[in-house]
């Protein structure tokens, strides 16, 4: 617990347990040296590949790159057997053209970043509007961040109100929150945040690392903590979250290094894409390497997929 | 609000919510296929070259994953351990004469040569001992390397290690070590020996010679001079020889409680300086303020590394019973991920126990443990036929006069029992013939410092489990043994001080 801790913070320790941060990273370091090769490496990069939050979120996107985007979200690669991602996670402002690309009945989700993203610095009202917009322009899927602020000084009630109000703006859309979890620093703030979250949120809503605009992203450590809090809230409660850790996971071995996670914490229900995703738009590039290195025997050359977001 | 009562009618409607560690997502095995350079018989290791037994006589090693023979080892007699004991005591006097840097110099090379060959060592560890292949791949050879190089730092500072007093080896020293770690306790036995200038005559566990043997190569490879290391090989008679040789001047063991005592009533009066390092029963303790899964995670780690074959192992596990519902809960989540199988896929986490003989020892003290009454669970798996292996096994309801929470077990078997003050647990803790090590899982720092002057064990562990390192020294407490290994403490029983 950290020095100086407020008051309502220490008695939530008491409630849920704290977290030993050299304790967390040994466990996870375990998972690394799971040897996962042949058919079951097929398997979990095609698991991987379905749960892709395919992300483009940069100032300079344009209706173009969005519509580059959804169609490599669609059809990953000429090989039909790798299947579609996900979703795409775009800016509010881009949600309609996404919307026009992918019809209304598409195999695949559009997710949008509201809420003031990244920083989420602006009237709750203003929040507010952004996700209705967001949400009747077409998004499938909103994901807010949390008031971290209101967190670090002790205002839980506030913080879990702001995404009660989110949830009912959402409606049928399903809502990931973000808990920047650099920003909250200590792995026991992060179990802390995500049972204030969890609490207020549905079945099927997810809590999520990062924004990936903080230098720190999701890390193995932080994923092993928000998936043990979302095992103890399922024993406890019955309710389902889904988790997405975002930003920094760009290699498919990382990415399956995550999923051993997932599947040695929270068994097979969690290992599907309406209950675990990644937020990336590096990693699809290097799954599908992987799978076409599975299948031919030789790694093609980045220069062979087409571009995604950003860089390969 | 609309939504929260929804879910909370919704929550109610459902069956008790449980995980699923099926197979949805299955491993391949993941077989490691580095060559173990098995030769198929084995001789004695005696002044500096492999010399066949005088007995004539072999017996066979047997792979525990498959109850095949891997290769014939010499069956050393007394005769043989004489022969082992007139090449120590020859080499001994120069190699005590030699500048420390000197002896360093051969450590340092040691401890290079087996990093050099680590994966060879590690594939025929786990062949000839049953643990899986990433125990001895990230733990076993790397730090009995370790210990080599550790060792090696000291030969030549021994008057730092001693200030005021003049550190004089014992001579020949008469070492015999268990089948649990076979390479490891070779380099925390050989390694403080020759640094401080003894010569050794050591014998490995019948069932676990062959990395000793492999070692013998690396001794030959590095040229330690002739007879400064002699391994002899051979069950209870030969260990019975190397003990009661009268030329040895020091005799270290690590191995059961029962051989330890005898070892002690052969030598009493003999004027030989003893260590023993024994069994153990160890209390792994677990606060309500711990932070669970950590602790979890520590008690699993406790229990079943190399399949429970560890003296220290935290067999015993004691938890406030204001959250004992919550840990057995999430230990039995835990122990379903546990992989056992082939030790030698990469991914398993439990493998072979390490004889029939031990493994019928297991199923008696297991089936002791149900038959009083205690709650047993065994996760759902199936286990490799033909070898001898053993489900990880957790019993809940245990009480102290249990004969599961009164002896060793050396198997993957927990017996948890469950206390509700700090003086209980302490009171439980001690309350064994032992005393090798303990753990304690809290929160709050002032309980750990208390814990760890209140619990009679050699090591105790905060927040943490099976944690070695050579300069932090381990031994035993009571039944548990004497003398120390690894640090200065552990120098200092192989030294006279003058």
């Amino acid at each position: 617990m950290p020095l100086g801790a407020p008051v309502a913070l220490r008695r939530l320790f008491d409630e849920i347990g704290t977290v030993d941060a050299v304790g967390v990273e040994e466990r996870v370091a375990k998972y690394a040296t799971r040897s996962i090769k042949t058919g079951s490496k097929v398997v979990g990069l095609k698991l991987a590949t379905t749960m892709v939050d395919l992300t483009t979120l940069e100032g300079k996107d344009t209706p173009g790159k969005v519509r580059a985007l959804c169609v490599k979200g669609l059809h990953p690669h000429d090989d039909p057997d790798i299947p579609p991602v996900a979703a795409v996670c775009v800016y509010p402002a881009m949600v309609k053209h996404a919307r026009k690309v992918l019809g209304y009945d598409s195999p695949i989700n559009i997710a949008s970043v509201a809420t003031a993203f990244p920083s989420g610095q602006a009237p709750l009202r203003t929040r507010l509007a952004e996700v209705k917009a967001a949400v009747s322009d077409g998004a499938d899927e909103i994901d807010m961040v949390i008031n971290r602020g209101a967190f670090l000084a002790g205002e839980f009630g506030r913080m879990q109100d702001e995404i009660a109000a989110v949830v009912e703006a959402c409606g049928p859309a399903t809502l990931k929150v973000i808990l920047e979890t650099s920003e909250l620093e200590t792995y026991d703030n992060i179990r802390a945040a995500s049972f204030l979250a969890m609490r207020v949120l549905r079945e099927g809503d997810f809590i999520k690392t990062s924004t990936g605009k903080t230098s720190s992203n999701a890390t193995l450590g932080n994923n092993q903590v928000m998936l043990d809090a979302i095992r103890d809230y399922y024993l406890d409660t019955g309710t389902a979250i889904a988790m997405k850790p975002a930003g920094g996971i760009k290699s498919a071995k990382q990415a399956l290094t995550f999923l051993v996670a997932v599947k040695e914490t929270l068994g097979d229900a969690w290992l599907t894409n309406s209950r675990y995703r990644f937020g990336a738009s590096s990693l699809l590039n290097d799954l599908l390497r992987q799978l076409v290195k599975m299948k031919t025997g030789t790694y093609p050359a980045p220069y062979v997929f087409s571009e995604a977001a950003g860089t390969y | 609000m609309p939504v929260a009562s929804q879910k909370k009618t919704a929550a109610r409607r459902r069956p008790e919510p449980e995980l699923i560690f099926g197979d949805l997502w299955a491993f391949d095995p993941a077989p490691e296929s580095a060559d173990p350079k098995l030769q198929s018989r084995y001789q004695l290791f005696i002044g500096g070259k492999f010399v066949a037994p005088k007995s004539r006589r072999y017996f066979e090693s047997i792979n525990p994953a498959t109850e095949k023979p891997l290769a014939e080892i010499a069956l050393a007699s007394a005769k043989d351990v004489d022969a082992a004991y007139a090449a120590a005591t020859k080499a001994a006097p120069a190699w005590s004469a030699l500048p420390g840097a000197e002896r360093g110099k051969y450590l340092y090379r040691l401890a290079r040569l087996l990093q050099d060959r680590a994966r060879e060592f590690a594939v025929a560890e786990t062949l000839d001992g049953g643990k899986p292949i990433k125990e001895s791949r990230d733990f076993d050879v790397p730090m009995a390397a370790a210990h080599f190089f550790y060792h090696a730092g000291w030969a030549d500072k021994l008057a730092y290690a001693f200030p005021g007093a003049t550190p004089v080896p014992h001579g020949v020293v008469g070492q015999v070590i268990p089948w649990n770690f076979p390479l490891l306790m070779l380099a925390w036995k050989i390694a403080p020996a020759l640094a401080t200038g003894n010569t050794v005559v050591l014998k490995p566990a019948e069932t676990t010679s062959i990395t000793a043997l492999k070692f013998a190569e690396i001794v030959m490879e590095a040229g330690v001079p002739a007879g400064v290391i002699n391994i002899v090989t051979g069950a209870g008679e030969t260990g019975a020889a190397v003990v009661n040789h009268p030329q040895a001047a020091k005799v270290a063991f690590t191995g059961s409680t029962d051989v330890g005592k005898h070892i002690m009533r052969s030598t009493a009066g003999t004027g030989k300086k003893l260590t023993l390092e024994l069994g153990g029963k160890a209390a792994n303790i677990v606060f309500d303020d711990a932070p669970i899964d950590q602790a979890v995670e520590g008690i699993v780690n406790g229990i079943f590394f190399n399949q429970g074959h560890v003296c220290c192992a935290g067999s015993r596990l004691l938890v406030q019973e204001s959250v004992a519902a919550k840990v057995l809960t999430r230990l039995r989540l835990r122990v379903k991920n546990l992989r056992v199988g082939d030790p030698m896929d990469k991914n398993t986490d439990i493998g072979a126990i390490n004889s029939k003989a031990q493994l019928d020892k297991i199923t008696e003290l297991v089936a002791a443990g149900v038959d009083e009454g205690a709650e047993i669970y065994q996760p759902e798996c199936t286990l490799p036929s033909p070898g001898w292996f053993f489900k990880p096994t957790l019993f809940s309801g245990v009480e102290q006069s249990h004969r599961i929470a009164r002896e060793e077990i050396f198997g993957p078997v927990l017996s948890i029992l469950t206390f509700r003050t700090t003086e209980e647990a302490i009171e439980k803790a001690n309350n064994s013939a032992y005393g090798l090590s303990a753990g304690v899982w809290t929160d709050k720092g002032s309980r750990i410092l208390k814990m760890s002057t209140a619990l009679k064990a050699g090591v105790v562990w905060a927040n943490t489990y099976n944690k070695f390192d050579p300069a932090s020294p381990f031994g035993g407490y009571k039944e548990s043994g004497f003398g120390r290994e690894g640090g200065k403490q552990g120098l200092a029983d192989y030294v006279k001080l003058t």
